[in-house]
């Protein structure tokens, strides 16, 4: 009887009984099918939020009503100085269908600086220390009209280790320094276009982390900040957020910003791939079709060629909201739209959460998924989609479900290698870590190069990954990967490893007891477990 | 204790290689004719070059240095500012002075090591504010090149020597140290550092650079 009072409880919280379906879980490049034991509650991303019907009369809309300051074209006089950031290629995630958001509010805002004499226009990409977008990236995001006219003199990447680049603004109350690229600091309007995928993302951290260096980010970028973020995905409890709000009150002393943010839906897949987002109980047998030929199809392609393919699947989000002006009442809003998208009520913790690792991270795209990356997102991006309190009881275990391949991008990743097999065999502490060695990545004169020049992430960012997984790394008991194809990646980890699913949840049972109460994320979602 | 930062010259920080610095001497010869003879033998030769490099640094040396039997000493130093001005300081990789300032501002000794002449070398030095470098030294007799070095003739584990007594003699920590080179055939030179990296690599430096996890930079 329990178990089908349960089964009422919100249409996205569905509980396995003896009929259920078995369940489609991602494993990195793979999509595999697992019985879960009875009584296993599975969370599924809400249905999508109805996208806005005309995206561009939105954006117009905003533009012209918008919270806490004038009218975007009050502001614009002849000859004055603007620059336009963008968020960079880690939003939204997988990167969206074209046109991308960013495209559409570029092509609207530059038509109105240029219909108000406005000529000197740099449009940024706020990368941060993020590995720096690549051309095709970059035209594939804003257009072919907007790339041909801008690229690559009034169209680029932000460059955090360019000192002549970068200015000084001064610092917060609590020392917190601030580096702020010149141009856009410089600027009479700073225009900033945000993708708000995760509640952690847009608000002050768009200019504030977006467009500074390394010093300023080593400010707030480090474990302590993340152990006291309860979670980072809820802005209301989150030590990172509260950083990044000292640090964006001090912009707004500086700089004149027009905040642009946009909320999309979680529709991630339509088509061919909708399936996986659905409850595997509501398949139809055309669904069931479509997954077996997906898993047959992948399953005679090597890796590699399956990545390119998961790759070449281009987000459908819609856009579901837009705000323009000043960054607080407008970020606040798009905040309460993320959250009526992603919020799921739950009530009650689990002993043992169960996730798959999809191909799909911030770090990773048309990339590899490395081992640290699987690490940040198990750690750190889904043990962290709560609010109030963690979805996974104090010391419980957490079930990653990944090949956890030891496989690394050279080019994009070249200082996530040393990190892992240096520093990880020494300490897994991330103090010692950041005390010993993260200046010594962060200004390796070869990392340091490889960003710059190349593509490759900040010698510094491993550390933040590291970081990132701090506070589900203090709260889970234990991590057990199942379907780990080596024993020397989770062991370096510090993870324990099984040989499927089966074997975890009998391992995590005898560390729990056998009436432990089992959750998992059905993935890929971008949801929030919102605790009673 | 110190550490430093050992850099290969050509095709490392300099897109120019040694056949360039021939060709301008080739190029400058007294008179016409045997400006164009010059020329034309190295330019035949080119393949020569190419296959020995290919094969031994050391034979590609003893054959390539040949090249330069006759020259008198004062001729090359007296065209060296203008190898530096029309050729190699065009060739300076943008992101080369980036990598030396980012690597001084860190403490670093700079120093190069490179199998160039160091007649031709010099300007560049000083116009990269590099006052550690050592180079190939050409044997004259009497004002005339012989077509032979002196040595030791750097290349490939010479240069790895070189660079073990640098460090002993000036206090130089190699673990901490950094190299860089854009060639195979500085795998020694490489190896006996703590940070080697590979730039604008070749083939098979960029395999060796994979297989052993080394940063690969493009300065271009």
């Amino acid at each position: 009887m329990a178990l089908q009072l349960r089964r009422k409880t919100h249409e996205s919280v569905i509980y396995i009984d003896r009929d259920s379906a078995p369940r489609i879980m991602p494993s990195g490049e793979d999509f595999i099918l697992e019985d879960l034991p009875i009584g296993t509650r599975v969370l599924y991303p809400n249905p999508p939020l109805k996208g806005l019907p005309n995206r561009e009369a939105a954006i117009r809309y905003a533009l012209n009503h918008p919270h806490g300051c004038d009218p975007l074209f009050a502001q614009l006089e002849p000859g004055m100085k603007v620059t336009i950031a963008v968020d960079d290629i880690s939003l939204p995630l997988p990167p969206m269908a074209t046109p991308d958001i960013r495209q559409t509010i570029l092509e609207i805002v530059l038509d109105m600086l240029a219909g108000h004499g406005v000529d000197d226009v740099h449009i940024i990409i706020a990368n941060s220390l993020h590995r720096k977008m690549t051309p095709w990236e970059m035209k594939r995001m804003v257009g072919s009209r907007i790339y041909d006219e801008y690229y690559p003199d009034r169209y680029y990447n932000h460059d955090a280790e360019w000192n002549e680049g970068m200015i000084k603004i001064g610092e917060t109350r609590h020392k917190e320094p601030l580096n702020l690229n010149r141009r856009a600091a410089e600027s009479d309007l700073l225009i900033y276009a945000n993708i708000n995928l995760v509640p952690m993302d847009g608000g002050h951290k768009s200019v504030a982390v977006g467009l500074c260096d390394y010093v300023s980010l080593r400010a707030h970028h480090e474990p302590q900040t993340i152990r006291d973020s309860d979670s980072y995905m809820d802005p209301a409890r989150s030590e990172l957020n509260n950083k990044c709000v000292r640090l964006g009150k001090l912009v707004d002393e500086h700089v004149n910003v027009f905040h642009i943010e946009t909320a999309i839906n979680n529709r991630m897949y339509k088509g061919d791939m909708d399936f996986l987002l659905k409850n595997e109980d509501d398949f139809t047998a055309f669904d069931r079709m479509k997954f077996e030929a997906m898993r047959y199809a992948m399953s005679k392609l090597p890796r590699q060629a399956r990545r390119k393919l998961l790759h070449s699947r281009p987000a459908q989000y819609e856009m579901t909201a837009c705000h323009a002006g000043k960054t607080e009442p407008v970020h606040e809003k798009i905040i309460a739209k993320g959250f009526e998208q992603y919020a799921i009520p739950v009530r009650g913790q689990c002993d043992i959460l169960i996730t798959g690792i999809p191909d799909i991270s911030p770090y990773n795209v048309y990339s590899i998924l490395n081992p640290l990356l699987v690490q940040v997102m198990a750690l750190g991006y889904h043990f962290n989609f709560y609010r109030n309190k963690p979805l996974l009881k104090k010391g419980g275990v957490l079930i990653v479900q990944h090949p956890c391949y030891d496989e690394f991008d050279h080019k994009f990743h070249p200082s996530y290698i040393e990190f892992f097999n240096r520093l990880l065999p020494e300490t897994r502490d991330a103090f010692v870590l950041r005390e010993k060695y993260e200046e010594e990545f962060a200004n390796n004169p070869s990392y340091v190069e490889m960003y710059r020049r190349g593509n490759a992430y900040h010698g510094a960012h491993p550390f933040f990954m590291w970081y990132w997984g701090e506070n589900g790394r203090q709260h889970v008991g234990k991590v057990i990967v199942a379907g780990a194809e080596n024993a020397h990646v989770p062991a370096m980890l510090g993870w324990e490893r099984a040989d499927n699913l089966t074997e975890a949840i009998a391992m995590a049972r005898s560390y729990m007891g056998s009436s432990a109460e089992i959750t998992m994320l059905h993935q890929p979602m971008i949801g929030i477990a919102d605790m009673e | 204790m110190a550490a430093a930062a050992f850099y290969d010259l050509e095709g490392t920080l300099v897109s120019t290689n040694l056949v360039h610095t021939l060709a301008f001497y080739a190029k400058n010869q007294p008179g016409l004719l045997s400006s164009l003879r010059k020329s034309a033998t190295t330019l035949l030769s080119l393949p020569v070059f190419a296959v020995t490099d290919q094969y031994s640094r050391k034979v590609f040396n003893d054959l390539f240095f040949q090249s330069y039997k006759g020259q008198t000493e004062d001729r090359m130093r007296f065209f060296a500012h203008e190898l530096f001005e029309t050729i190699l300081k065009p060739a300076v990789f943008p992101g080369a002075y980036e990598l030396i300032e980012k690597s001084r501002s860190l403490g670093l000794r700079q120093v190069v090591v490179t199998g160039a002449l160091d007649l031709s070398v010099k300007p560049l030095m000083d116009h990269l504010g590099i006052a550690d470098y050592v180079a190939n030294h050409l044997e004259f007799v009497n004002g005339v090149a012989t077509g032979r070095l002196l040595p030791p003739v750097l290349a490939a584990a010479t240069k790895a020597s070189w660079i073990r007594q640098f460090a002993e003699r000036e206090g130089i920590n190699l673990s901490d140290s950094y190299a860089y080179s854009d060639s195979m055939s500085d795998l020694p030179m490489l190896s006996v550092v703590g940070h080697p990296a590979a730039i604008n690599p070749d083939m098979r430096l960029r395999q060796t650079a994979l297989h052993h996890d080394w940063p690969i930079l493009n300065l271009k």
